[in-house]
């Protein structure tokens, strides 16, 4: 074996081989899957159904309250007010509704009487859904006051659908931009996450080989940019590694909870929303609504190979384009609370990048979109988005090219910095004194 | 023969010139001492000798050839600062160092058993480095700095971090090795260590190098004709013959510088009817009078 690949072997061993490693391989799972079975199941299982006393003096709703798996309802005949508040009380009920006729139960004064008493704060479904009930019942009450057929009105509710259909080549292919959207944003937090996680341990592993001293007694063997190589590519795998068994535990701890609790309903999609913060959930929450069978022509609707492959590609690359920069990073300081000043260049188009990428979801073909696709720093992150949601090749190959450029490129500069860095201790570097690394020719 | 030939040697950095046109030549099989000051330039050579940094002129001549990547092999370094993974186990991390260098897993672990046998450590194989004591971490560091039987061992400092009868050991390992055949290039501050081992010294200071040669040969260059007499009976003249100076002198005992020319029978013939001496020696300098009279007149 030579010797970057024995550096690379001893990287990915001592990290694999940690107790930290194996804890984080089982419990990120198990949070994951947490996050998106806890939310389904609190919805499942809910809280117990609630009595609401009904105190209806205008018998205009006798009935019509629909019992739900939330609340039923208890009418009360021929009570006073006082009477039936003392019975909320000396009863289990939850709440007590009252219903006032006034003087001559106008529907007018009807409206703005209602009340609702409970000894306990109301919860705001319990109120929304009596207020939904009543005020539709009234609106009707009120219609067939005023002589309005209801069965026209009904007939003329209208709700209309559009389906996106993109015309790629010679085929028109209806596409769900919600669950693309979704699938995209959650690679591209991904590629963020990862890049933040693995940088640091990179950053991390060279900040230890220098403060143990043993980096010199290394680079008598080999070259300091195999060193550094080594490392970076050694954690990547470590990385990959990771995400495999994440994705495998994963889908497997989601699969047994859902084949023993869940109805089919909530398929992976779903899950997969969950994730993807605030949008991508009003999405799927979209997806969701509509009919299910749908879901398994939407998948077919994304471009698989397409996906992963960018996924892959963005995702080594964007980490090792970073990860040569924090590997920099360690080598021009003697200890971590000293990164502080370096770190914050670095952090910030990653940081940018993510926040972008909210923009884009929304207008995947604006001018921002455009060029943060392209530039290698914040493509990783943008370029996912839109690939997921469909993006001309020519742009695509353009922007993996330069990202290799960019590759090369920090790569190039770390590897100055840190041949000079690893081998400076006690002393506090400029970004001056860097400038002068990165110049020399050593 | 010599093993290794550093010729006009600079080294710039970024501020300062680290190295300015240094020469030296290692004999084979020899224990060089490579010496001076803190900040003199020893660890920039010694980083170009074993390819960490390059010169910015000047060439370096392994075994009359080039120095070469592939050279790494044939070169042993311990450096001055100097560690080993804490969290690895001592066995695994020095197999990890010998591969390095080029030896197999095989050929690495037999060596590494007969070498942590006779160092008394081969208990240790199992435990964390962050578990040895720095005695028994500097062992471990000594052992896979030559377990791949470089021809040249360069030992930055070697006995900082041992107790006494540890650094003993590790001299007697250090000339045993030289025995075997292996070069040395030892930079050190301890003068007396540099006294015991060194065959041949070169001096560096500021940049340059201000001395070398056999450290014999400089002892004599350096020697003034100073002599250290002691007597137990008689009476020491006070008037002395011309070319002969008493520099210093006490109950029982005096030196005497003598003049060119003049040679120490002459001194003893003069002296002999006068005193009953016990002892006649010619005071030659040590290492450490030298290393010290030689910096502080480049400086001067």
């Amino acid at each position: 074996m030579n010797r970057t690949g024995l550096i690379i072997q001893r990287e990915f061993l001592s990290r694999v081989k940690k107790k930290s490693f194996l804890v984080m391989t089982l419990l990120g799972p198990i949070l994951m899957a947490s996050l998106f079975i806890v939310p389904i199941l609190l919805a499942e299982s809910g809280s117990p159904q609630k009595e609401v006393l009904v105190l209806d003096e205008t018998d205009l709703f006798d009935g019509y309250l629909a019992e739900s798996p939330e609340s039923r309802y208890t009418y009360l005949e021929d009570m006073e007010l006082d009477s039936a508040k003392s019975k909320l009380k000396n009863s289990e009920a939850y709440a007590l509704l009252y219903v006032p006729c006034g003087a001559n139960c106008d529907l007018n004064y009807i409206e703005k009487s209602i009340q609702l008493y409970s000894e306990k704060t109301v919860s705001l479904d319990m109120k929304y859904s009596l207020k939904r009930q009543l005020e539709r019942e009234l609106e009707n009450l009120k219609l067939k006051r005023d002589s309005v057929d209801l069965e026209k009105i009904e007939a003329a509710k209208t709700s209309v659908n559009i389906s996106t259909i993109s015309l790629e080549g010679d085929q028109e292919e209806e596409n769900y931009s919600e669950l693309t959207t979704a699938v995209g944003f959650v690679m591209a937090f991904l590629i963020y996450i990862f890049i933040f996680i693995y940088g640091a341990q990179v950053m991390r592993g060279v900040i230890e080989e220098k403060s143990n001293r043993i980096v010199e007694v290394i680079i008598s063997s080999v070259k300091p940019f195999q060193l550094m190589l080594g490392k970076i590519i050694g954690v990547a795998l470590v990385g990959l590694t990771q995400f495999l068994l994440w994705v495998v535990l994963t889908f497997a701890i989601v699969s047994v909870v859902q084949y023993a609790y869940l109805d089919d309903a909530y398929s992976s999609t779903a899950v997969a929303g969950q994730m993807a913060g605030s949008q991508a959930n009003e999405a799927i929450a979209e997806v969701q609504a509509n009919e299910m069978p749908k879901i398994l022509k939407m998948m077919d609707s994304i471009n698989f190979p397409l996906i992963i492959g960018s996924f892959l590609f963005y995702f080594m690359g964007g980490y090792l384009l970073y990860g040569a920069l924090f590997a920099a990073i360690g080598a021009a300081v003697d200890n971590e609370s000293d990164t502080q000043q370096f770190m914050l260049p670095v952090t910030v188009p990653l940081i940018l990048a993510i926040i972008v990428a909210q923009t884009v979801i929304t207008n995947p073909e604006s001018p921002v979109a455009f060029w943060f696709s392209l530039i290698p720093f914040t493509s990783p992150v943008i370029m996912m988005v839109r690939v997921a949601m469909g993006v001309p090749i020519s742009e695509l190959l353009l922007s993996m090219g330069l990202l290799v450029l960019g590759f090369f490129g920090t790569v190039w500069v770390a590897a100055r910095i840190y041949r000079t860095g690893i081998l400076m201790y006690g002393k506090k570097v400029s970004y001056s004194e860097l400038w002068k690394w990165i110049r020399f020719k050593g | 023969m010599s093993l290794l030939i550093a010729e006009n040697v600079v080294k710039d950095y970024a501020e300062h010139r680290a190295l300015n046109d240094v020469s030296i030549e290692v004999p084979s099989s020899s224990i060089f001492g490579l010496l001076g000051p803190n900040g003199a330039g020893k660890t920039s050579l010694i980083r170009i000798i074993n390819q960490i940094t390059g010169p910015d002129q000047g060439s370096i001549y392994l075994d009359g050839e080039p120095l070469k990547p592939d050279h790494i092999e044939h070169i042993g370094y311990l450096p001055e600062e100097r560690g080993l993974y804490k969290k690895m186990k001592v066995g695994e991390q020095a197999l990890y160092l010998a591969r390095l260098k080029g030896l197999s897993t095989h050929e690495a672990k037999k060596r590494l058993q007969e070498w942590f046998k006779r160092m008394e450590i081969i208990d240790w194989w199992d435990k964390k480095v962050e578990d040895l004591s720095k005695g028994m971490a500097q062992k471990v560091q000594f052992v896979t700095t030559v377990l791949h039987e470089p021809k040249l061992l360069i030992f930055d400092e070697p006995f900082s971090g041992f107790d006494p009868i540890n650094a003993n050991l590790i001299k007697d390992e250090i000339l045993r090795l030289r025995e075997n055949g292996a070069t040395v290039i030892f930079s050190t501050h301890r003068m007396e260590s540099v006294e015991e081992l060194c065959d041949h010294i070169a001096l560096i200071n500021k940049s340059e190098k201000i001395l070398d040669g056999k450290l014999s040969d400089i002892k004599n260059d350096f020697k003034n004709g100073i002599y250290r007499l002691q007597y137990h009976s008689g009476k020491f003249p006070s008037e002395m013959p011309s070319g002969m100076t008493i520099t210093d002198q006490s109950e029982g005992q005096a030196r005497i510088q003598l003049a060119e020319g003049i040679t120490a029978n002459e001194l003893l013939q003069f002296i002999l009817p006068h005193v009953g001496v016990t002892s006649f020696k010619e005071e030659i300098p040590s290492a450490n009078d030298i290393f010290i009279q030689t910096v502080q007149k480049a400086s001067l």
